[in-house]
């Protein structure tokens, strides 16, 4: 069903879960099951959705729902879909809501093998850029200098010191025949692009920016505000890649500086403190840069 | 000539791979997902062959590991689907995490475990300690003793997983290469009777957006005991059903090999226990000695998952001496499991018969005939002289130490 005008959006992800006020996580999964439509069966790894969205006997999804651990959700969607059409059901997709860190790191191999064997699943990843199940431990996704409790910045630490790993580029070359980047600060866009994969035919993943306030220490209130910054600096430039080509850009019109976005956050206050700092500030500025070139966001 | 018994007509020469493969066939899995590992390609190999010739017309999931086949398998069955795998060693190994998840969720997954050794040092062939340190993950375990029950346990299996009063996944323990790679006279089990034997899953509970249901949630300290003990209970209820889908396998195939125990002059002063392969060497010794007037019988047990205790203490009862044999050790108490778990199971009963144990057979090492005497007499002594070493480990060359 589409959001009418004026009427809150009636979403499969019933209210009431326990996740924290503001949680960017929580609205990606309501945009992502808007954009799935009702036949759809959903599998989650283990994280902070999982865990505030079914603790036992209370339960928030209103789609058939699969948890099984960490790592394996992309193998277990591979075994529904085959049961599916073994079971000769050729209509009812199968769909896995993840976050970044099962994604990016413990999961990947499943993933990588899913996609090679071609199963029609549409992988979503909510990527709120660390594992915040566990408390805020960095992963693949975690950004260039951010701040996470096994990426502390210290007297001799800047924060990460990597970048995020190229997920939706992986899966371009894994050639998943539809890949996009989204961000919860476009719910428009989140569901538009969600759609799109569910109805694509093949393996199919979608990378939705997720915030998480606590995570990242900034007040809740200001979660969609964030993604966009986020957008708008060109840090999460927002594409789609069909059949290997890239056929979409969300193209920014008056580009801020990274200092905006990351000021805003707690996890990067480090670098707005120290002498070094200012170099890491002109690093992710590049990495900005490079993304505009790259995507030609401008 | 020899008269041939109808049975005997029926069989057919065939390596234990494929018996239990072909018996896979004729339960009809909707999804098959596995990942090569000796000794259990053969397996996997007969049934990709099953498929791309269309004799199968099962989904074969060519996973990208053992951590994924049965991960997808978790997913499979969820979704309604009959699913079967094979694994052995290290790749059951691989798997711990979603042994305990597959068993959690109550799907009942049928996978033959064909049994290696585990790695350091690497080794390929047989012994149990692949699936006895699987033993607490919630799985059915039955241990065969020749192909023709490594084929029959199949269909028993789904029979036992798939009842609604258990739906418990289910391990058919089969020994590497032992079984696996040896040729014997099987009778292959036949689609009809089959048909006959196993009726079509019925989940209780799948995914299904029609009437969805969520699996795999997260639970607090409030429930997670009664979930367990619920596990715990069809355990209780998957022994008497071991039972009944035996008998009844009995009745339309006119073959038995034990349900949750097998005995075999279990009314001896020396009272032999072990599982797989072993028991037919077993069995061979036995018929040697009692000739020569020794008193000696063997309980075989079929199931260690759900563990037979009052058959097995019923069985004990009987015996002036119990030797257990095992292939597999708990390092830090010099034991086998079937070892330390007999014991226990006696403890707190009448019956105080010394028990001793053996460690045997690992990491392929051959049990000659010879072995199983010497095991024999041991255990006579220990009838008159009482235990001076409660277990002991077979063989073991001390220069080479
Ligand atoms: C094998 C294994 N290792 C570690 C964990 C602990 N663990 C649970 S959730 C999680 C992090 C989840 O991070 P992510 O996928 O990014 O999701 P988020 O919590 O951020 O939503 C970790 C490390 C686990 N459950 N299983
Ligand atoms: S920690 Fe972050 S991701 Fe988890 S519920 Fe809170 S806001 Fe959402």
């Amino acid at each position: 069903m589409m959001a009418r005008k004026g009427t809150p959006l009636i979403s499969k992800l019933a209210p009431g879960h326990r996740g924290c006020a503001g949680c960017g996580a929580a609205l990606a999964a309501k945009l992502v099951l808007e954009g799935a439509g009702d036949d759809i069966i959903v599998c989650s790894p283990t994280g902070c959705l999982e865990v505030f969205t079914t603790p036992f006997p209370d339960n928030a999804w209103q789609v058939p729902w699969i948890h099984s651990l960490f790592e394996n959700a992309a193998a277990v969607a591979s075994g529904i879909e085959r049961a599916l059409r073994a079971m000769g059901n050729d209509h009812t997709k199968v769909m896995v809501i993840a976050g970044d860190g099962s994604t990016f790191d413990i999961g990947f191999g499943a993933i990588s093998g899913m996609w090679e064997r071609g199963h029609d699943v549409t992988y979503v990843c909510y990527d709120n850029e660390a594992y915040m199940n566990t408390g805020i431990q960095r992963s693949g996704s975690t950004p260039l200098c951010a701040a996470t409790t096994t990426s502390p910045a210290g007297r001799v630490s800047l924060g990460k010191p990597q970048n995020k790993k190229n997920m939706p580029e992986i899966a371009v070359a894994h050639g998943c025949p539809y890949v996009a980047t989204t961000s919860i600060g476009y719910p428009k866009d989140v569901i538009t692009k969600v759609r799109k994969a569910v109805h694509t035919e093949g393996p199919t993943y979608v990378q939705v920016h997720s915030p998480c306030c606590t995570g990242w220490y900034y007040d809740p209130s200001l979660t969609a505000e964030i993604a966009r910054l986020a957008v708008e600096t060109g840090l999460y430039p927002l594409v789609e890649f069909e059949n290997g080509v890239l056929t979409n850009v969300r193209k920014i019109h008056k580009r801020k500086p990274v200092e905006e976005y990351l000021k805003a956050q707690g996890r990067f206050k480090h670098l707005f403190k120290k002498e070094e700092g200012k170099e890491a500030l002109r690093r992710i500025q590049q990495i900005a840069d490079d993304n505009v070139k790259r995507y030609a966001l401008e | 000539m020899m008269h041939k018994s109808p049975e005997m007509e029926r069989m057919s020469v065939v390596e234990g791979s494929y018996a239990v493969a072909h018996a896979v066939k004729t339960c009809r899995p909707d999804v098959i997902s596995a990942y090569p590992i000796t000794p259990q390609t053969h397996i996997v190999e007969y049934l990709s062959q099953f498929v791309a010739d269309g004799e199968l017309n099962s989904e074969y999931i060519n996973v990208e590991s053992e951590f994924s086949a049965l991960s997808a398998l978790v997913g499979a069955s969820a979704a309604g689907a009959r699913t079967y795998s094979a694994t052995t060693s290290q790749g059951l190994a691989l798997m711990n995490e979603v042994l305990f998840n597959a068993s959690g969720m109550r799907l009942p997954i049928v996978m033959t475990i064909v049994n290696r050794s585990l790695s350091a040092p690497i080794n390929i062939w047989n012994d149990h300690q692949d699936s006895i340190s699987a033993r607490d993950a919630g799985w059915i375990q039955l241990y065969v003793e020749d192909a023709q029950e490594a084929g029959d346990a199949i269909a028993q299996a789904y029979w036992v997983a798939e009842n609604h009063d258990v739906l418990l996944p289910t391990m058919v323990c089969m020994d590497g290469f032992i079984l696996s790679h040896t040729y014997e006279p099987v009778v292959l089990l036949e689609e009809e009777k089959t048909r006959e034997f196993l009726p079509p899953y019925e989940p209780l509970h799948k995914l299904d957006p029609a009437n969805p249901k969520a699996f795999g949630m997260f639970m607090g300290p409030e429930m997670y005991t009664e979930f367990r003990y619920m596990q715990e209970l069809a355990m209780d209820a998957a022994l008497p059903k071991i039972k009944e889908a035996a008998a009844l396998f009995k009745k339309i195939y006119g073959r038995w090999r034990g349900d949750v125990v097998d005995e075999y002059h279990a009314d001896a002063d020396v009272l032999l226990i072990a599982m797989g392969s072993v028991v037919g060497t077993i069995k061979d010794v036995i018929d040697e000695l009692r000739e020569e007037g020794v008193s000696v019988g063997l309980l075989k047990v079929r199931a260690f998952r759900p563990f037979p205790k009052q058959e097995i203490r019923e069985a004990i009862k009987r015996a002036k001496v119990v030797a257990v044999l095992d292939k597999d050790v708990s390092i830090g108490t010099r034991e086998g499991a079937l070892f330390s778990e007999i014991k226990a199971a006696l403890y707190n009963t009448p019956t105080r018969v010394p028990v001793v144990g053996y460690i045997l057979g690992l990491g392929g090492r051959d049990i000659p005939a010879a072995r199983i005497r010497q095991i024999v007499a041991d255990a006579e002594r220990v009838m008159e002289e009482g235990i001076k070493q409660e277990s002991t480990y077979i063989d073991v060359n001390e220069e080479a130490i």
